[in-house]
């Protein structure tokens, strides 16, 4: 169990700066989820907190611990890597026992240890097989294991089901979830799925470019993101953005397309960003915000995504799975008030 | 159903008629490269047929050129189990191969895996001048070899004959190739484990490249057995003599006993035999991997 902070934490490789200047506490016992695109800095981020990276600038603290210059192995962590990095020499009970190397142990103590992490993760009957001889699940079982059996401080995970079938990821996920349930250690998972960071986190860190976007819990990042990044990341499909300037009536996207301003604002360009799932076809009559023609429909089975041509931009629109508009009809397209963002396009910063 | 099936079978035995034309020059092809590689396996294989034949024969005998003896004897080999001189030559050749062996492999290995896992200033330069020395023919090592065993006191000692090949630059490329190919994650999950570097190399990294050891070892362990050159010019005393120098002792000024020379070379070859038998499927997927021709 164990808080971590890291505090205006900088990596440069050479005259590149990578990682600028990041800030975030970790409470004791938390599961955060990096999340972003690849090269944004989160799996370095991460590394820079294992020591397997040295910190060019910065403090990365574990309980109050200043440990940039302390070795991996003085860190009281333990990382899970995407592949695995089991031996494939050694058997499941070697792999897992392996964590223990450094744990001045009695042998029975440790075989002990190895069973109870074995029977956590229902590995009891695999423990004398060669990893050749398991399934990408079971092996990355074996790592989570190995990890686990040296009841580190704190977890981490790098990317570790990218290389997992979509069936497999989504039972991991699930299994993840409930291990740290059981056994409440602080985790810090890093993932370029926002699917996983959704599903798992206690609380998001959303990067890109080497600077934190925004932090928060899953549904404060999808409700109120931050900036426009963040509204796109998260939520598939992505968020519709639509370029528009301020009137005196609203924001003006197209001639006969204009959206009221809540409240007032002195930016001028602004940008609307609706979810398709909060835009919804609605009866002839009834109010709506857009009109137009379905270029594509994508039924999904629970609902249907609709591509409508509104005016010069293309929209995401969702529709009930049973019953949906078809290709080419005109539909007329609505979104609840509260579900309607606005961003200033210069800045791409959140307005009001 | 059956109809089917029947029609399956038929167009079947169409399509094999109708490939059979290709085949035949596919054949021909085939033979051809069978042919080559028999003609080539027996040109590799007759000069150990006639070592063995060799040693089977009487000495007025050797100079007949047929495989199969006219009159078959193991005295050669009574003689030379029964010279005690024998048994002095194959344990030193045993030692010496064998501690060169250990040497190279672990040497090689070490100083491979540092110039594959770690960033240092000046790595690329080791490299170089350690790679630059493959290109050296031995012959001209020769003279600074037996120059540095002078000076060091190395000359007529084990020591001596060994030096040059407890560290092999070849070796060293070689560990350096395989060892690219155990990822980093392997190594700092091990880190992270709490294994210092030495035992990241020794437990999680040497383990994974077993195969490219075996081809190592094999390596070092024929090129020292079969050594002449240096052990003959490195050591005076009769003591020291490996099995390839001693052998020569069989030949004096007026004649040269060819059945005894051949009979030695004949039980020269056991260990390597073994040593290929044990570590056959090692060595083989270490050749296979390194791309190398044995």
């Amino acid at each position: 169990m164990a808080t971590v902070s890291l505090k205006k934490l900088t990596k440069r490789y050479g005259k590149t700066e990578v990682l600028h200047g990041i800030d975030l506490e970790v409470s004791d016992g938390e599961f955060i989820v990096f999340v972003g695109p690849s090269g944004c800095g989160k799996s370095t981020t991460l590394r820079m907190l294992a020591g397997l990276e040295e910190v060019s600038e910065g403090e990365v603290q574990i309980n109050d611990l200043v440990v940039n210059n302390l070795e991996p192995k003085e860190r009281n962590i333990a990382m899970v890597f995407q592949n695995y990095a089991i031996y494939p020499h050694m058997s499941v009970r070697k792999n897992i026992g392996f964590g223990l190397h450094t744990a001045k142990l009695p042998k029975e103590e440790k075989e002990k240890k190895i069973e109870e992490v074995a029977a956590l993760l229902s590995m009891t009957d695999l423990l004398d097989r060669k990893p050749s001889q398991l399934s990408g699940g079971q092996r990355q079982r074996v790592a989570i294991g190995r990890a686990m059996v040296r009841d580190p401080a704190v977890f981490l995970f790098d990317e570790p089901l990218s290389n997992l079938d979509a069936q497999l990821r989504t039972q991991m996920r699930l299994e993840i979830k409930k291990l740290h349930q059981r056994v409440g250690t602080t985790i810090i998972f890093v993932t370029h799925d926002q699917v996983e960071a959704m599903t798992l986190a206690d609380r998001i860190v959303i990067m890109k470019d080497g600077y934190i976007q925004q932090v928060g819990t899953p549904s404060q990042v999808f409700q109120s993101p931050k900036n426009m990044f963040v509204a796109q990341f998260i939520g598939a499909p992505s968020m519709n953005m639509l370029e528009g300037q301020r009137t005196d009536k609203g924001v003006q996207v197209a001639d006969n397309l204009t959206i009221d301003l809540p409240r007032d604002t002195k930016v001028d360009s602004i940008t609307i960003g609706i979810r398709p799932s909060a835009l919804v076809p609605v009866a002839d009559g009834a109010p709506c915000l857009m009109e137009g023609k379905v270029l594509l429909v994508e039924p999904l089975g629970t609902e249907t995504l609709l591509y409508v041509q509104v005016g010069d931009n293309e929209v995401i629109a969702s529709a009930p799975g049973r019953q949906h508009p078809q290709m080419g009809d005109i539909v007329r397209l609505n979104a609840p008030a509260d579900e309607i963002h606005f961003f200033d396009t210069q800045t791409q910063n959140s307005i009001l | 159903m059956a109809n089917s099936a029947s029609i399956k079978g038929s167009s079947a035995t169409l399509d094999v008629a109708k490939t059979m034309p290709r085949r035949n020059q596919f054949d021909i092809g085939q033979i051809a490269r069978w042919v080559l590689l028999f003609g080539g396996g027996i040109l590799m294989v007759l000069p150990i047929v006639y070592m063995l034949s060799t040693s089977l024969k009487w000495p007025h005998e050797i100079y007949n050129l047929s495989i199969i003896p006219d009159e078959p004897t193991l005295d050669n080999y009574v003689y030379v189990l029964e010279d005690g001189r024998f048994y002095s030559w194959f344990f030193n050749s045993l030692i010496i191969a064998t501690a060169t062996t250990v040497s190279a492999v672990i040497f090689d290995s070490l100083v491979g895996y540092v110039l594959c896992k770690f960033e240092f200033r000046g790595r690329m330069i080791v490299f170089i001048a350690i790679l630059s020395t493959l290109m050296i023919p031995t012959e001209m090592l020769i003279i600074p070899w037996y120059m540095m065993a002078k000076t060091f006191g190395w000359l007529d000692s084990y020591w001596g004959i060994m030096f040059p090949g407890v560290m092999t630059a070849f070796g060293t490329f070689l560990m350096k190739q395989f060892f690219e190919t155990v990822p980093d994650d392997f190594l700092e999950a091990a880190r992270i484990d709490g294994l210092n570097e030495f035992e990241i190399w020794w437990r999680v990294a040497m383990p994974m490249v077993t195969p490219a050891l075996a081809a190592l070892a094999i390596f070092v362990f024929l090129g020292n057995w079969t050594a002449f050159i240096w052990p003959l010019i490195v050591t005076n005393s009769p003591e020291l003599y490996t099995l390839p120098v001693g052998l020569t002792t069989f030949s004096v000024e007026q004649s040269v006993e060819w059945e005894l020379i051949m009979t030695g070379a004949a039980l020269a070859t056991i260990p390597t035999l073994i040593v290929f038998l044990i570590f056959q499927k090692y060595i083989i997927r270490g050749v296979v991997m390194a791309g190398l021709k044995g």
